[in-house]
């Protein structure tokens, strides 16, 4: 059982960078002092900063890491196009017009305000990217989608900008931090809010695997297979899209862990999606995790947009990795 | 066992003006080998996807073994026809035996794990293709040939009594080409059907059963290779004047009819030469 080894080491390697990150900080902890504080015994300050902030922050992380590694993996096997990611069909476009437009308009004290705006945007550009693909024809072709994504998503972008031009400094400037992405404001509802999402949408990637694995060498091929290729498109389309929709929704715009986390387990381990969805969620967590790790203490007590550390950290690991691989 | 049945079959792409197969009225008898021939554009493929269900017909009927197409889901059409579909391209560099063990799916489904039966059934038909020592190779770096092997493999671990093949030999050289029709002539030999689309008129003369021959959407001929292969079907269906000699042998071939075709001067003699042909 190579496969199920391989994934337990991840889960190993998840497990020591949610270790890490709730054990760095402003505030230097001891694993000793984790674990006391879990349970809830010592410092009661320590008690909080363990409970209230680093905890869920580790766990908001994780699960946004996970959730658009997997989707981005589906996204690239659906549109059999390997420079797919989570955001290419214009979710996140929706998302940030809704955050935006709430910022912008002034009523976004409350965070909850916000994530619930982003993921009605988001909610709805999934609806209008499907309905402007599948109107070309009876069935949904992948071309037409990604196409109906980028022009979605140019548009949405050009909405952006205008709500912004006649946005004041302030909104102007919540809006843009909220586009570059967070988890500061991480809280135990978003957790499960994401939890009760991603486990459902986990279920189905993975019984979409097979499917995508024969999707990915055509459509016409994979339908001769005995796949039914049209509920699998759209099935694969709904759920990567609802899994950006809701990370979007708790942390922002977050970009790269999508696109290149797949990348790596694949070309580490190969292209089996029954083994590429469980790994990329597993890596993608862990990624995030430790990426959240390093904006907050790189540059102390600046906190780095985690895109700005995805980018820095996975880009020269990626021009690595092709390099190493001849590809 | 099973065969196709179709009546006054027609489809129109939504995008072109004239329907690609029309009208037209064909039966693929179960247990023999049948050739689909005809000119490019004269409905080949389009009549191979309407049996196959992937495209649905503007009107008429196509039945497989006891009951129309469409009413055949996906996965049992796929138990019961392995199909060869022209050019494909992988996306992602998957190994060939992961590419044959493709032709499991239809058995196993989303879920269930590869058994004893399943990597036997892999193992034979990369044997019998013989790319059994490519196993471990990836897609991208097989040859034309190699390549082509490997996807009649996938088909043949399906274990489909019926087989369909689009143009399997295109972009071979002679030897592989010849490789792939005796290896359909053992499969046809073993009591599989075998439906195969191809320009090849003479390979399809020795290796095929039956042939069909189309023309702008519809049946010109059908029948055995002598009875479909004569100079005036095939001059008035391609519009170039050809001869009609017979295969030399030695072998299980001799005295097949072949086509030659002959100079481009020779169209003068033709009672109905192809304009555009002509003009040039």
């Amino acid at each position: 059982m190579k496969g199920a080894a391989r994934l337990l080491l991840l889960a190993a390697v998840l497990a020591g960078a949610l270790l890490l990150s709730v054990r760095l900080g402003a505030v230097r902890l001891g694993t000793r002092e984790v674990v006391d504080a879990l349970r809830g015994a010592g410092d009661p300050a320590t008690v909080a900063i363990v409970r209230r902030l680093r905890v869920p922050r580790s766990l908001l992380a994780a699960l946004v890491g996970g959730a658009l590694a997997a989707s981005g993996a589906c996204f690239q096997a659906l549109l059999r196009n390997p420079l797919a990611e989570p955001y290419v069909l214009g979710v996140s476009g929706g998302a940030a017009v809704g955050a935006v437009g709430v910022i912008v308009l002034g009523a976004s004290a409350a965070s909850g305000t916000v994530a619930v705006a982003a993921f009605a945007g988001a909610a709805l550009s999934i609806i209008l990217v499907l309905r402007l693909a599948a109107s070309a024809g009876r069935t949904l072709d992948t071309r037409v989608l990604l196409l109906a994504g980028v022009v979605a998503g140019a548009f949405f972008n050009a909405c952006i900008l205008l709500v912004l031009t006649f946005s004041d400094a302030e909104s102007f400037r919540a809006a843009l931090f909220w586009m570059m992405g967070s988890f500061s404001g991480a809280t135990w509802r978003e957790i499960g809010l994401l939890a009760l999402a991603g486990g459902p949408a986990l279920a189905v990637l993975m019984a979409l695997a097979r499917p995508l694995n024969l999707l990915s060498i055509g459509e016409e091929t994979a339908a001769y297979l005995g796949v039914r290729t049209e509920r699998v498109k759209l099935a694969a389309y709904g759920t990567a899209s609802l899994l950006t929709a809701a990370s979007v929704a708790v942390s922002g715009v977050i970009g790269f862990v999508g696109l290149v986390i797949p990348h790596v387990v694949r070309m580490l381990w190969g292209p089996d999606h029954r083994f590429l969805i469980p790994a990329s969620v597993l890596l993608g967590a862990a990624f995030l995790v430790l990426a959240d790790v390093l904006a907050r203490t790189v540059a102390a007590p600046v906190e780095l947009p985690i895109g700005v550390v995805t980018a820095f950290v996975g880009v020269p690991f990626f021009i690595w990795l092709l390099r190493r691989r001849g590809v | 066992m099973s065969g196709w049945r179709c009546a006054g079959l027609t489809h129109r792409y939504p995008e072109s003006t004239h329907p690609a197969v029309r009208d037209l009225s064909v039966e693929i008898p179960a247990g023999a080998t049948t050739a689909v021939l005809g000119p490019n554009g004269s409905g080949k493929s389009t009549l191979l996807r309407l049996l196959l269900g992937v495209l649905t017909p503007t009107a008429g009927t196509v039945e497989f073994g006891d009951k129309p197409v469409a009413r055949w889901g996906r996965e049992a059409l796929a138990r019961a026809v392995g199909v060869v579909p022209q050019g494909e391209e992988t996306v992602f560099p998957i190994s060939v035996r992961e590419m044959v063990a493709m032709g499991r799916y239809p058995h196993l489904g989303p879920w269930r794990r590869e058994g004893d039966e399943d990597r036997r059934a892999v193992e034979d038909a990369m044997r019998r293709c013989d790319v059994w020592d490519l196993a471990a190779r990836t897609v991208p770096t097989l040859s034309g040939g190699e390549r082509q092997r490997a996807r009649v493999a996938r088909a043949l671990a399906q274990q489909a009594p019926t087989l369909a093949l689009d143009e399997p030999t295109a972009a071979l050289d002679v030897a592989h080409e010849m490789a792939i029709f005796e290896l359909l002539r053992d499969l046809g030999h073993a009591g599989k059907t075998v439906l195969l689309v191809t320009h090849s008129l003479n390979l399809a003369a020795r290796y095929a059963d039956r042939l069909v021959l189309l023309d702008h959407g519809h049946v010109a001929a059908e029948g055995t290779p002598a009875q479909v292969l004569t100079r005036e079907t095939v001059e008035r269906v391609y519009g170039w004047p050809v001869e009609i000699v017979r295969h030399p042998g030695p072998g299980p071939d001799t005295g097949a009819p072949q086509v030659v075709p002959l100079s481009g001067e020779q169209c003068v003699r033709m009672a109905h030469p192809r304009e555009d042909f002509h003009a040039a």
